[in-house]
């Protein structure tokens, strides 16, 4: 198994709002908005954990977590 | 995300519009109260009436919800009798600067030790998109539907003017600017005031073709500039963020408590 970081996309769906700040922002494309208009992670693999769509949603509705190197 | 802890999660999600700037300074404001490690019991939250004002009910702290322009007077009492706490004031442009404006100044010149968050979207969102004393000449709005013709206040000039020994300004789109001021102007001994740029997308932004949320923040980014920074040889118009007024003076309830020991002094030779 891989042994890069790995990091996780928490999505509270309930709050989400689907503004799509965090899918305009971030650096590597890794969000998407669903069929629902809630977002979620695309392309997770490519996060760098740079948090800004933690920090900029106005919801409070997105964490990324990094679970460090446990795999 | 330990912000979490410092909010009211039943009122959840809030009732804020989809990429309304209000939630972004929400983002940021628990940001720095999270990074100063103040408890909640620290801080007492006095806001007004407004979109803006509702950020009173979203977090965990001591809250007042008070009356349309007078937060900074409630504060004001609050502080005068509990002067350890930490008052943090959030108002939106009309609350702050036009019902609230007489407030303002003199909050200002008294250098009390408040905390006052201007939420600037230029727009009366919670009553349907009139223009405010922020929205500057030449903007649609639905009380000016050919355009205003009235001039905008500069907030950074007019605290300067009134004797704030703290302002600063940043925009929604510049998160971590948001955190780090609202972390110095709590700090700081005195009245401090942070003006943020944010949007109003369903008022303001649709109003003036400025498209959606991450579109009116990413004029944000363009116009403006980091005070110093020699962009502004480039363009005249843009808006400068930063740290316009950081100085100290005697705070009012210090100089309050110095009085109160000296007439008691004298009532004591009596
Ligand atoms: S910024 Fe927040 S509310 Fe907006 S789409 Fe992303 S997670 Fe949803
Ligand atoms: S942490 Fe950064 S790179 Fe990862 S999803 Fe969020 S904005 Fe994109
Ligand atoms: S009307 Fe404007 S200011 Fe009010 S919640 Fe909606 S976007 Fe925000």
């Amino acid at each position: 198994m891989s042994k890069q970081k790995k990091i996780l996309h928490k999505i509270n769906r309930n709050w989400c709002k689907g503004c799509g700040i965090c899918v305009h922002f971030c650096p590597k494309n890794v969000l998407e908005l669903d069929k629902d208009d809630k977002v979620f992670a695309a392309h997770p693999d490519d996060c760098i954990f740079c948090r800004m769509c933690e920090l900029r949603c106005p919801d409070l509705a997105i964490e990324v977590i990094s679970q460090g190197n446990k795999i | 995300m330990p912000v979490q802890d410092y909010i009211r999660d039943r009122f959840f999600p809030h009732i804020w519009c989809p990429g309304c700037g209000h939630g972004i300074v929400l983002n940021g404001m628990l940001k720095a109260i999270e990074e100063l490690g103040l408890s909640k019991n620290e801080i007492v939250m006095v806001s007004g009436i407004g979109c803006s004002s509702r950020i009173s009910g979203y977090v965990d702290f001591h809250t007042l919800h008070t009356i349309h322009g007078r937060a900074l007077a409630f504060a004001s009492g609050v502080k005068m009798s509990r002067p350890e706490l930490n008052l943090i004031i959030p108002m939106g442009d009309g609350d702050a600067l036009a019902i609230g404006g007489n407030h303002f100044i003199h909050a200002a010149r008294r250098n009390i030790d408040l905390t006052a968050i201007i939420m600037n979207n230029r727009i009366y969102g919670m009553t349907g998109g009139q223009f405010s004393p922020l929205s500057g000449h030449g903007i649609k709005a639905s009380t000016a539907p050919y355009s205003t013709i009235d001039h905008d206040f500069d907030i950074m000039e007019l605290a300067k003017s009134a004797g704030a020994t703290f302002a600063a300004r940043t925009t929604t789109f510049h998160i971590k600017e948001i955190t780090s001021i609202i972390k110095k102007a709590i700090l700081h001994e005195g009245f401090s005031v942070v003006e943020i740029m944010s949007q109003c997308p369903t008022y303001f932004g649709k109003q003036n073709k400025l498209g959606n949320s991450f579109e009116m923040m990413e004029l944000f980014k363009k116009n403006t500039r980091k005070i110093g920074s020699n962009k502004k040889l480039e363009n005249k118009n843009l808006i400068e963020r930063g740290i316009f007024i950081q100085k100290e003076l005697p705070e009012y309830t210090n100089e309050y408590s110095k009085m109160v020991k000296i007439a008691m002094g004298k009532k004591n030779e009596r």
